[in-house]
């Protein structure tokens, strides 16, 4: 028999991601999926299951949830308030939502989205080979009150895990390479990129997150003669009012507006999840750089599983656990395993 | 050696292959004929091809890939022929869709026509029997930027943006039209409406049409776009197709 994950109420901004819809770039379709794929890693450690297995994603805050039959849930990425009829739970780990149980997921404490994983997975039916919805292509939709989610079978049966999540919530320094139209822009256009501390504006969602700025914009010569071309997630676009757009998953596959750089894949979760405010500043690297950080990145994230503690279920110790991570982001487990040359 | 083709890296996503400075039919013929012979190669490392109005972007990861073995396989394909003068792809289909232009469903035909400097039957009459060919699929899913129209049709992109066109609007700028798949904001002209879908997910061909794919817009009367809307269950529109030779 199929368990149910029931959405009682649906917070604003809920769908369901997986790890995107790569292969239609040629057809127009981005690959989409979950805006932070490291929290979908550390759900499936956390689950012991695999990392492409579908999740609920809230942007923002989540909603109330049950499940017509016992299942293991964990909670991934923007650090949310959370209870299980009213008993508060640890983020960042796994835990036992019995049937007919009420969960609730509040609003993010750091951060902007959060995730919902369950063991099994949720196993609605494949667009095109992946789950995910693309909002901006016009696949799926978000998440409403009612509805009722059917969720793959859960081979594991652990519950009351945890793992240290990477501080990626509070903006900071994220590292750009340059990509093909960089030198479009003058050298001093791009040291100037480099120098400024841009803050997360408002202006921002699945396809892309606006950096605001004080001083001038930034340009190139031939801005507007620049033919369409190809457009990859973490490209910078200078759009017509010399404002750069940090393209996300959801993003177009063509565009003429210029690229002055691309954030590099493991550094994107830090745009996606810095909040509105939050300062960014943007550092060149050079493509070896990149390439060591990139395959480092990519190692840490298969060993994730390997990370994964028991959580402490002492009352006592759990709360001390929650104001730990509300303040950092981070449990207190020893290593971080996404810190970088450290 | 000339500038073009030029080969450069897109972050650490892949690498572009850039046959001219703008948009040209060769050019455009060379993107599409360098993506198939890329995709014949079956080279392991390429994980996605695809191309844009002139050029063929080969997805593949730069983290692991070392982009020197990769470059050099790369200008030896580049080598094999004179790609601005390849043929187009094999298997192109031409497509009929019927158009309504003008009207309240798509109120800019009027204004397109004043810009270019023609009365709007004359801008109908011509549009409605021009046949356009998909340079590129892009900026959403399935949606063709077809091309080249007259100079005539040389107009700009409007100043503002309008803020929404409802899928299936037929819209035109700089010689070339877009039919949109998703309701979108836009800079272009909104002159024709169509029940084209574009992109139908839930079907067995998801993506209606194929850069090379060619296609013909012709006028139909309110009364007729209102019978094929309530009557299509395809979600092509009315559309019909024939295969190229």
């Amino acid at each position: 028999m199929t368990a149910h994950l029931t959405i009682e109420t649906a917070g604003p901004a809920m769908s369901v991601q997986d790890q995107g819809r790569p292969g239609y770039r040629a057809q127009g379709l981005t690959i989409g999926g979950a805006a932070d794929r490291i929290a979908l890693s550390e759900g499936a450690a956390i689950l012991g299951q695999l990392p492409e297995y579908a999740a609920i994603e809230m942007a923002g805050s989540g909603g109330r949830f049950t499940a017509d039959r016992d299942i293991r849930i964990a909670l991934t990425g923007a650090t949310m308030s959370a209870n299980i009829d009213g008993e508060a739970l640890a983020w960042n780990a796994s835990h036992l939502l019995r049937a007919g149980a009420v969960l609730t997921i509040g609003g993010a404490r750091n951060g902007t989205y959060g995730y919902l994983h369950v063991g099994g997975g949720i196993d609605t039916p494949p667009v095109m080979r992946s789950r995910a919805s693309h909002l901006a292509g016009g696949i799926g939709t978000l998440l409403q009150t009612g509805d009722v989610l059917p969720i793959g079978k859960d081979k594991g049966r652990e519950t009351a895990r945890t793992l240290s999540s990477s501080d990626r919530f509070g903006g900071g320094t994220v590292r750009i390479v340059a990509s093909m139209q960089t030198e479009d822009f003058d050298p001093e256009t791009v040291a100037r990129f480099t120098r400024n501390t841009f803050r997360r504006d408002a202006r921002a969602n699945r396809m892309g997150v606006r950096m605001d700025f004080d001083g001038d914009g930034f340009s190139t010569a031939g801005q507007l003669s620049i033919v369409s071309e190809v457009v990859v997630p973490g490209d910078i676009q200078i759009s017509g009012d010399g404002a750069p757009y940090v393209l996300m998953y959801e993003c177009q596959t063509t565009g003429g507006y210029p690229r002055i750089g691309s954030v590099l894949p493991c550094d994107l979760p830090r745009i996606a999840q810095a909040q509105t405010g939050a300062q960014i500043q943007f550092e060149m690297v050079d493509m070896e750089t990149a390439m060591i950080a990139q395959c480092r990145f990519a190692s840490e994230l298969s060993a994730l599983g390997k990370q994964v503690v028991p959580l402490v279920r002492d009352p006592a110790t759990m709360k001390d656990l929650l104001s730990f991570q509300l303040v950092s982001g981070a449990v207190s487990a020893p290593a971080n395993p996404f810190e970088q040359e450290s | 050696m000339s500038e073009w083709p030029k080969i450069r890296t897109v972050g650490l996503s892949g690498v572009l292959v850039t046959f001219a400075g703008a948009m040209s039919e060769p050019g455009n013929r060379a993107a599409l004929a360098f993506r198939s012979a890329v995709d014949e190669q079956n080279w392991p490392e390429v994980t996605e091809t695809s191309t844009s109005l002139v050029s063929t972007f080969l997805e593949v990861d730069l983290a692991s890939v070392p982009l020197a073995a990769l470059t050099e396989r790369i200008e030896n394909l580049l080598e094999k022929q004179d790609w601005l003068a390849a043929p187009l792809p094999a298997g192109r289909k031409l497509w009929h869709v019927p158009t309504l232009y003008g009207t309240e469903l798509a109120p800019q035909l009027e204004e397109a026509a004043e810009v270019a400097g023609i009365d709007p039957a004359a801008a109908v009459q011509e549009i409605s029997t021009s046949r356009v060919r998909v340079l590129t699929i892009g900026f959403a899913p399935g949606q063709p930027y077809m091309g080249e129209l007259s100079e005539t049709w040389n107009i700009p992109r409007q100043q503002g943006l309008t803020k929404s066109v409802p899928p299936g609007a037929l819209v035109i700028a700089i010689r070339q039209l877009i039919v949109f798949t998703n309701a979108a904001p836009t800079g272009w002209r909104h002159i024709g409406q169509t029940a084209f879908g574009t992109f139908l997910p839930d079907s067995d061909q998801p993506f209606t049409l194929s850069p090379g794919d060619e296609l013909i817009f012709p006028s139909v009367s309110p009364a007729e776009f209102e019978r094929i809307r309530s009557t299509d269950t395809s979600g092509l529109g009315g559309a019909s197709r024939e295969v190229l030779k």
